[in-house]
């Protein structure tokens, strides 16, 4: 079935002409020449041998976290021969329930830490450290033939997204009178991931809690194909998929009314979401690493490669980079093994500049 | 190849028949037949035609030989591949004594009986399971009971299980087709029931079983559900150098590239898919040159 799936997708994404430009293979390659000759450097600089490093690094947890930890991996591996590091997949729920048990050493998270995984860790005696890691922005879509949106306000997405809006907000002109008099089709991310739990948190106001009669899945190309073939479709999903697939989706500016972080509707972008105007949708995104495994060399110099290189590698997998002022508190914050999160173990909290946060640990 | 050619010349003597006299309802009929075959080749058609169009610029040494990369064009699928092996090799190596041994068991040991038809009818049912519930059995029983933790050697004993079934099933059916004359021969002749076994039964039914077997693995290596339960990885930028080696396999692999938002992952999942599909001819070929082989070898 799962292969059905998948030559379903080539096969859709084939019909929609996914090809790539031959001239971007040239470019790629250079890259990485370039960038292997800047870890060598990096590396002579320093005094722990490299070839002695060795053990193995065993990360797993979200998929949205997944491609920054690949890339880190990537060349962390290039550098340090002797390190084994391996990268699964299990979702940010998944992942805590790994780590909570203590099978894992660092795990990847798309929001912060609930309370009933803070506790899965305190049974088992594991205390974390939480680095924030990217930002990442979650975009508003509708089909490019949609004419009468252009932005929405944090309230209408609510009265749009509530439970209470299931069987009853279910055409266009419920949410604004003079919008047409049509079905709208919702799409949206699994109920699993952790971008469906900030969205409700931000939106609905209550994490994990939406109306139930949307099409959902964990496959962020089933919702663009999903938005990209349905002229009344509207559907969120994290901001890196609507880059790749900006010709085929257009996307809905936010307005969250409240003129402190920008004025009116504001689209997501690199620079609103640094900024921080790009409000409520913009979330931080976290790796959660094991105190005891930090102990081990291996660890600690896996982590510190990770904020060190995160500004370059994030970008380049179609994340936003956090302030290089908020990477060099995190590594301060792994240095000093401080555990606990910086959300006190609420889960998904809207509208942080993590920064901020970290400076005001820092005090 | 011998034992085809009167099935062959029964088929064209029936279809010169068909057409002298043949009905109208008849040639409905067969009209119907054509396409219902048809229907379903044209579909793989369109979809290996399709698969082979995306990824077939992407398919060159460096694919096979590459680890993975965030950086679609550098990325390869050598772990995937050796992992997927490594799994085949296992899972073989377990399952064929496993469900051979049963197979025998059940055809020359034992006699029909409330027993053995209760375990006829749990292999028939086991034979039907979806493969997730493998993989979740697989989870509890090696990667937690046996603390065999997410390695090859849990990744193959769970597939190994889930072959078992279809093993034991085409095993029989193999050893069914030994004519019953030539054990009784051999019975006469002096042997015991265990030379009778190893020298004339096993050789005998060997092609078939080997057909199954391998068709078993065909399918095993497209196999994902399993796997993604009991904790293949994703990211694995070394080959397995021991029976309790973390892994990944191509399935997975292809699966990550495909919800990528980058349309270049999604030409590498093609190219992976390519491999794939030839992969699983490779087997399917292997075990007709396998029966041809020893079918020759065996007619006398």
């Amino acid at each position: 079935m799962k292969f059905a799936h998948i030559t379903a997708l080539v096969l859709a994404s084939a019909i929609l002409g996914c090809n790539q430009p031959s001239g971007s293979v040239d470019r790629g390659q250079g890259g990485l020449a370039k960038q292997g000759g800047q870890a060598g450097g990096q590396q002579t600089a320093q005094p722990a041998g490299k070839e002695a490093l060795s053990g193995s690094i065993l990360v797993d947890g979200s998929s949205t976290v997944f491609p920054i930890t690949e890339a880190v991996a990537e060349e962390f591996q290039k550098v340090y021969k002797g390190v084994r590091v391996t990268v699964g997949i299990s979702g940010t729920g998944g992942g805590f329930k790994k780590f909570g048990n203590g099978e894992i050493d660092v795990t990847g998270a798309s929001r912060p830490i609930k309370p009933s995984e803070v506790e899965l860790c305190q049974k088992n005696g594991i205390e974390y450290v939480e680095l924030p890691v990217a930002y990442d922005g979650l975009a508003v879509m509708v089909n490019p033939k949609n004419t009468w949106v252009d932005s929405m306000t944090v309230a209408e997405l609510k009265k749009l997204w509530e439970p209470e809006a299931q069987g009853k907000v279910t055409r266009w002109n419920h949410i604004r009178p003079n919008w047409p008099d049509k079905e709208i089709h919702l799409f949206g991310a699994g109920v699993d991931s952790g971008t469906y739990d900030y969205f409700t948190a931000a939106i609905v106001g209550k994490e994990h809690s939406s109306r139930g009669d949307f099409t959902s899945s964990e496959d962020d190309n089933v919702l663009v194909q999903g938005i990209a073939t349905d002229e009344l479709a509207l559907g969120f999903f994290g901001f890196a998929y609507y880059e790749e697939n900006s010709d085929k989706l257009k996307l809905v500016k936010i307005d969250d009314e409240d003129p402190t972080n920008g004025d009116g509707p504001i689209a997501p972008s690199m620079e609103t979401v640094i900024a921080g105007t790009y409000q409520p949708l913009s979330r931080p995104i976290f790796i959660y690493v094991n105190k005891k495994a930090l102990d081990r060399p291996e660890v600690a110099e896996f982590v510190k490669f990770y904020l060190s290189n995160a500004p370059k590698l994030v970008k380049e997998v179609g994340y936003i980079p956090l302030p290089d002022r908020a990477y060099e508190l995190a590594q301060k914050r792994a240095d000093a093994r401080r555990t606990g999160s910086l959300f006190a173990g609420a889960g998904s909290q809207v509208g942080v500049k993590i920064e901020d946060l970290l400076a005001a640990e820092e005090k | 190849m011998d034992s085809n050619t009167p099935k062959k010349q029964g088929g064209s003597l029936g279809e010169s028949q068909s057409n002298r006299g043949a009905s109208w309802a008849e040639k409905t009929f067969l009209a119907i037949c054509y396409a219902a075959l048809g229907l379903p080749l044209l579909l793989l058609v369109v979809l290996i035609v399709d698969v082979v169009i995306d990824g077939w610029p992407r398919l060159n040494w460096a694919f096979l030989t590459n680890y993975p990369s965030r950086k679609p064009e550098m990325a390869g699928i050598l772990p995937a591949l050796v992992g997927s092996a490594y799994l085949m090799l296992l899972t073989a190596a377990i399952a064929i004594p496993l469900g051979v041994g049963a197979a025998i068991y059940l055809e020359e040991y034992t006699r029909p009986s409330r027993i053995t038809s209760l375990i006829e009818l749990n292999i028939s049912n086991l034979a039907g399971v979806p493969s997730i519930i493998y993989g979740l059995l697989g989870l509890e029983l090696f990667v937690r009971a046996m603390q065999w933790g997410r390695s090859v050697v849990a990744g193959a004993a769970t597939l190994a299980l889930l072959l078992l079934p279809a093993v034991i099933m085409t095993a029989r059916e193999a050893l069914r087709t030994v004519p019953h004359s030539l054990r009784e021969a051999c019975y006469a002749l002096g042997a015991d029931r265990w030379q009778t076994i190893w020298r004339v039964v096993l050789p005998m039914s060997l092609p078939g079983i080997l057909t199954g077997v391998i068709l078993s693995l065909a399918r095993a290596i497209g196999e994902t559900a399993p796997l993604v339960m009991i904790g293949a990885l994703t990211y694995v930028a070394f080959l397995p150098n021991s029976l309790k080696s973390p892994f990944t396999a191509l399935p997975i692999q292809i699966f990550n590239w495909v919800s990528r938002p980058q349309a270049g992952f999604h030409t590498n999942a093609a190219a992976g898919i390519i491999v794939l599909l030839a992969l699983m001819l490779a087997l399917n070929g292997a075990a007709i040159w396998l029966r041809v082989r020893l079918q020759r070898r065996m007619d006398w």
